[in-house]
């Protein structure tokens, strides 16, 4: 268990599921792949099909139609999977929670492995918390 | 019996193959993070992946497919590309001399990934997978015809012997054929050509993760995809491997040869990994254009020298 849990933390491939965000999340999540930050240090990749992916990033509020397609893409991965989510909206809904097309945090839809919030948080927050998930994992 | 088995899955063939094709996959991201003003990933990152694939993800079936072909064609695809890295290899090392006309079946071993590929993505029923599949048949049918103009250079320029070994010789006895105008032309082709084989950046179009994702591999997860990494990994040195044997004397093993062996691969590889550094990907149609019209020139005009003797 040691072996395989350590190659599963060395080289955690990200999803990344926008929900109905405003683009900042995107941008900083994106950020964390430039030449400044360099996830690929730590073994991460960005992915392009759910199938291959170990993290699911979602940001975002969740509204009615995104909960479908959320559940949807969580129930395609391949399992291990791990959730993050990121950004004021992921985590609790922010400035939408009263809104009448919410469905609920992350949380309330598919299970949660860390929260990451801010509006939007920093590249180096989306990291500390992609550090604290591998920790704990 | 033992011995051939020995070969094919320990020394020059799975294994060797595997770590050696891992840690030219490490080099070929570390350069392209160097390329990019970023640090990369550590040395053991191929390792890492591949045993998080097999060990430790789940493989998903798809739905509206065929699952025996689905999971057949990763194997197939790594029995493909040890069969041709065994036959390449033991010429190179000095091993065994192959036998007579090992060339042509090296040349037709190495389209076996690309067809399982194809067998794969299509057994899988994801209409992207089969965009994919149609993307690679198209590119195949590109530039095949193109290496056998190489392979029918090489065979032409070191005196009509069809077998590795024997050319490997001639090369050492004389000159290694890059040093000639003809062996430049032919060189800058089979690069190409290889760049194609890997689907690397000018040609990923079958595996373009940002329209198609990923393309014909979209379904595969887990242990199969693991064998798809490993198909890819073999492919990544054998392909080297075979442009160092067709155009730079091969491998001298004994003393600083060796140095210079691994010289000679860290050199082919960087030639493709700044390649796929530098280009956009093209469209197939402008691939199809490029090896047909332009690729296919260069190989005749530089066989053309040959028989004037240069």
């Amino acid at each position: 268990m040691g072996f395989k849990n350590f190659c599963f933390k060395k080289s955690l491939w990200v999803f990344h599921f926008g929900g109905a965000s405003c683009n900042n999340c995107d941008i900083e999540i994106l950020d964390c792949l430039t030449p400044r930050h360099d996830l690929e240090r730590f073994g991460i990749l960005l992915v392009g099909s759910i199938r291959h992916a170990d993290v699911l990033l979602v940001n975002g509020a969740i509204n009615k139609r995104d909960k479908e397609r959320l559940l949807e893409i969580y129930n395609q991965a391949p399992k291990p999977i791990l959730v993050v989510a990121i950004g004021a909206c992921g985590c609790t809904g922010g400035y939408f929670t009263e809104s009448y097309t919410f469905a609920g945090p992350v949380d309330k839809i598919i299970p949660v492995n860390a929260y990451v919030p801010g509006c939007p948080p920093k590249p180096e927050a989306i990291i500390a918390g992609i550090v604290k998930l591998v920790e704990n994992s | 019996m033992a011995i051939n088995v020995f070969y094919f899955l320990v020394f020059p063939g799975l294994l060797f193959t595997a770590i050696a094709g891992a840690f030219l996959s490490w080099f070929d991201r570390k350069i392209t993070a160097r390329v990019q003003f970023r640090k990369g990933p550590p040395v053991f990152q191929p390792f890492y992946d591949f045993f998080k694939l097999l060990l430790v993800k789940e493989t998903i079936l798809p739905k509206y497919g065929s699952p025996v072909i689905f999971l057949l064609a990763p194997v197939f695809a790594v029995f493909g590309a040890v069969m041709a890295g065994v036959f390449i290899l033991l010429p190179l090392l000095n091993i065994t001399t192959g036998f007579r006309g090992d060339l042509i079946v090296i040349f037709y071993l190495l389209t076996i990934p690309s067809f399982s590929y194809i067998i794969g993505a299509l057994a899988s029923g994801n209409p992207l997978a089969a965009v994919g599949g149609s993307r690679e048949m198209k590119l195949i049918m590109s530039y095949e015809l193109t290496f056998l103009l190489v392979i029918a250079g090489i065979i032409m320029k070191c005196g009509q012997h069809f077998d590795l070994s024997s050319i490997i010789q001639v090369q050492q006895a004389g000159s290694p054929f890059i040093g000639s105008i003809s062996g430049v032309l032919l060189f800058i082709v089979a690069i190409f050509c290889i760049q194609a084989k890997l689907a690397l950046v000018p040609f990923d179009m079958p595996e373009a993760e940002a329209e198609i994702t990923e393309g014909i591999f979209i379904e595969y997860s887990g242990a199969a995809y693991a064998l798809i990494k490993l198909a890819k990994y073999i492919m990544f040195f054998i392909l080297p491997a075979f442009l160092v044997a067709l155009f730079m004397n091969g491998f001298r093993i004994e003393g600083t040869g060796i140095l210079w062996a691994v010289l000679k691969i860290f050199a082919v590889v960087l030639i493709m990994t700044l390649i796929r550094n530098t280009n956009p990907r093209v469209k197939i149609k402008q691939a199809i254009r490029f090896f047909a019209i332009w690729m296919n020139l260069v190989a005749i005009v530089a066989i053309i020298i040959i028989a004037f003797g240069y």
